[in-house]
């Protein structure tokens, strides 16, 4: 899959679940890819370098999100 | 005058090392304790760029009561092989976290890390920086990715080491950074190095791939040392437990009786030992390190699946590999490692450890995943199911039959 026709399906459809959900597991964006996980790690990798998606992390389990989505942005009482 | 009052802690500033230093801190502390409930939060999306691990927030929920811990994050240094320092390394790591953290370290996390407790937003790039381009030094692992792998001393210092822990943690550190920084794993995942089955980093309690030290030959044994021990003149376990008066040394009762499988026997003055039947359990060795020397062809062995109790209970690692040569390039267990993955990270659950998934799908499963023929030792009890079920590829012929050629020897 080329990278930019990727990158679109992920951000269409994390938008699109925006109203239930920020967070994501890789899974579920390895699934939107319908990747292999290494396949799909590459990308996502490149999503974060290019910061079209941030992780998330609980210190025991990492997400990622798109950026300032997530409900972290006023937990830290930064706008 | 401090800054909060904190009288059910006070105790704790008192002796030589008070045990905590900031004021908020204590004023947080102090709080939790009158409520009942913590003031911490944690989890979120701080970390350095490009780094999906190593950097664990903290936020206090009172951040206008306690300004100095509004922001509290952990940052996780990654440990030398073996934690072994020098004095100048860790005087500039100390300074440089009194700078820009709070001072509190904790050496070393469950995992191995060095871990910096205590610091803000803007200060995580900060401490990064340094780290890596002044000290050579790179963060650890959190979240769902490979954690700091860990050794133990190995044969820097110990006579008991059957392989080179340190040269295999820092070769797989390197040779796995994407998955130690970049999180796409199900959950976490640990590799743990222990020279020898003593285990002093704990693999196979903590570990999903847990290395342990093993060795295919005899035991050397050195008859006249053993006789030594046998006269008392050389005192058993090194020295260890000699706080108290246990009698004269008795191998019947501390060594030959002692030992698991039961494959000792000490007649006519002279120790045997049956290697067929031993476990490699380091007993004998321990309390007679004089005497009794692990043997020299020498590997590790490999086991998978342990894990803390928080689904299912607790869990020990069990036995993948018996015996695998550990030498550079170590192709062979990456390959293992590899195959591993590959299938955690495409059948695993969101945060399911491998231990559990070896446990839904079956450890066959797994021997399948890894190429690797079932052998007795990995066997762990007596079947208890009569049936047997084969797959279409292990019969000959598989499931279809020539019906033409049937008919020729059996009537409709
Ligand atoms: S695990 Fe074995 S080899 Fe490693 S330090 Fe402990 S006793 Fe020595
Ligand atoms: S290492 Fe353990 S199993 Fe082997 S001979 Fe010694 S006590 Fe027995």
């Amino acid at each position: 899959m080329e990278y930019e026709e990727a990158k679109q399906l992920i951000v269409e459809k994390l938008t699109k679940k925006l109203k239930t959900k920020s967070k994501f597991y890789f899974n579920d964006l390895s699934k939107i890819l319908g990747l292999k996980p290494r396949e799909a790690k590459k990308i996502v990798n490149r999503l974060i370098q290019d910061q079209v998606l941030e992780y998330w992390s609980s210190g025991s389990t990492s997400m990622y999100g798109l950026p300032g989505t997530g409900k972290q942005a006023s937990a830290e009482h930064e706008e | 005058m401090a800054k909060h009052a904190t009288p059910l802690l006070d105790q704790l500033e008192s002796g030589p090392w008070p045990s905590f230093v900031l004021d908020d801190l204590l004023g947080v502390l102090e709080l939790s304790y009158k409520h009942g409930r913590t003031h911490w939060k944690h989890g979120g999306i701080v970390g350095v760029f490009g780094y999906g691990g190593g950097v664990i927030g903290r936020y206090c929920d009172q951040p206008e009561m306690f300004p100095g811990v509004a922001h509290f994050h952990t940052m996780r240094v990654a440990q030398p092989g073996g934690k072994y320092y020098t004095t100048e390394y860790l005087k500039n790591i100390c300074d440089l976290w009194e700078f820009r953290g709070s001072g509190v370290t904790n050496m070393h996390g469950s995992t191995g890390d060095i871990i910096f407790i205590g610091t803000s937003t803007p200060q995580l790039e900060e401490v990064f920086y340094e780290l890596t381009h002044t000290f050579g030094q790179d963060l650890g692992g959190s979240g769902s990715n490979l954690r700091t792998p860990s050794d133990c001393i190995g044969s820097s210092r110990c006579e008991y080491a059957c392989y080179d822990t340190q040269a295999i943690c820092y070769d797989l550190t390197q040779e796995y950074q994407d998955e130690l920084h970049r999180p796409a794993f199900p959950y976490k995942f640990k590799f743990k190095f222990d020279g020898c089955p003593n285990g002093c980093v704990a693999a196979i309690a903590r570990s999903d791939i847990s290395f342990v030290g093993t060795w295919k030959d005899d035991i050397k044994i050195d008859q006249e040392a053993v006789a030594g021990y046998v006269g008392g003149e050389f005192a058993p376990n090194a020295g260890a437990h000699s706080g108290r008066d246990w009698g004269a040394f008795d191998i019947e009762k501390e060594v030959t009786g002692l030992c698991p499988t039961n494959c000792m026997k000490y007649e006519n003055g002279k120790l045997l030992i049956n290697t067929k039947e031993c476990t490699r359990c380091m007993h004998c060795i321990n309390v007679m390190p004089r005497a009794l020397h692990i043997g020299d062809d020498r590997g590790c062995s490999m086991l998978v699946g342990a894990k803390a109790p928080i689904l299912d209970g607790a869990q020990m690692s069990s036995l993948l590999v018996p015996f695998i040569k550990v030498e550079e390039p170590y192709d062979e267990i990456k390959e293992v490692i590899e195959n591993i993955w590959d299938w955690w990270m495409e059948e695993g659950k969101n945060r399911e450890r491998l231990g559990e998934l070896i446990k839904r799908q079956g450890f066959q499963k797994l021997l399948e995943m890894t190429n690797i023929k079932p052998v007795p030792q990995h066997v762990q009890e007596p079947r208890h199911n009569p049936y047997i079920f084969w797959n279409e590829d292990e019969v000959e012929g598989g499931w279809d039959r020539d019906i033409n050629e049937f008919r020729k020897y059996h009537q409709r």
